[in-house]
């Protein structure tokens, strides 16, 4: 049971893929802070070959009947074998180098078409990482 | 530099490779060896796009590789040469002087025994190792840099823990 706004249960609009647990932290961390995770179905990816990762991504998506995929890596095998899949899917879109806050932009837009849905979350998760510094003790500026 | 790393990795360019590896040693070009991939645009594309730009990825079917190896050994940058299968490294080892093989991920199909975490080898696979060895080459199996590299007699006997 979700704890979000809607007393619709949320179907699944994307999958998430990536190395070890990655995609289960991100999806467990979207639940914590929206309640909206069930929008998002995990992948844990362990130790397969390229063409198994294929074939896991597209039962998924298949069942879930989602045409979106987020992954962690660019050079990553799940990214890898997401493209290979998306060659067979009209329409289809995956965003590599997902992160929370494209997640969290994603869940939100509930409203719209999930493949541009997911095109805006990944720039707002591209403009959302920001480098917060202390000046060095002592340091007095030019 | 040269090439400093020999690698069969049956995902070819990902994350270990480009990332695991790429950064620590860095890797500015690497040697794709593989007759599928060397005949179409589309998976060097793939490839190509899962790499940093200030890395250059090089395809080639075997007779190409064996051609340019020397020239990729004299290169001035770190490369890496990779292989998706052990046959494929042989012929690199046999006759083309490659001389240390690192096993990076072999995964599990049928017919293939599990011999460690991220390796998975049939009996065949097994002798074309060994094959490797008798010819001169030091084979063994390291998944990322921080790993210990198991030599292939402890990786064939089950004797790496």
């Amino acid at each position: 049971m979700n704890s979000g706004e809607t007393d619709t249960p949320l179907l699944p609009r994307a999958v998430v893929a990536g190395h070890g647990e990655f995609a289960s932290g991100l999806v467990s961390a979207v639940e914590q802070i929206t309640g909206r995770g069930a929008q998002l179905v995990p992948i844990a990816v362990h130790g397969m070959r390229l063409e198994d990762i294929e074939s896991l991504l597209r039962d998924r998506m298949m069942a879930a009947g989602v045409r979106v995929i987020f992954t962690d890596l660019q050079a990553g095998s799940c990214t890898m074998a997401a493209r290979r899949l998306l060659r067979g899917i009209d329409g289809g879109v995956l965003i590599a180098g997902v992160n929370l806050p494209t997640l969290l932009d994603f869940v939100f837009a509930e409203g719209s078409d999930p493949v541009e849905a997911a095109r805006h979350a990944a720039e707002r998760g591209r403009s959302a990482i920001a480098v917060h510094a202390n000046a060095p003790a002592g340091a007095t500026g030019a | 530099m040269t090439l400093v790393l020999n690698r069969i990795d049956d995902r070819l360019i990902h994350g270990q490779v480009v990332v695991g590896w790429g950064q620590p040693r860095d890797i500015r070009f690497i040697v794709l060896v593989n007759d599928d991939v060397a005949a179409s645009d589309w998976e060097q594309e793939l490839y190509r796009m899962g790499v940093p730009p200030e890395m250059t990825v090089y395809f080639h079917d075997v007779p190409g590789a064996l051609v340019k190896l020397d020239e990729y050994r004299a290169d001035p940058r770190a490369g890496i040469l990779l292989t998706g299968d052990i046959p494929t490294m042989r012929q690199l080892v046999e006759r083309g002087r490659v001389t240390e093989v690192n096993v990076g991920g072999i995964h599990s199909r049928p017919g293939r025994e599990q011999r460690l975490r991220y390796v998975f080898l049939s009996l065949d696979e097994a002798s074309e190792l060994r094959a490797m060895a008798a010819a001169g080459a030091t084979v063994t199996a390291q998944d990322v840099p921080g790993a210990r590299p198991v030599p292939l007699g402890d990786l064939l006997s089950g004797n790496h823990t």
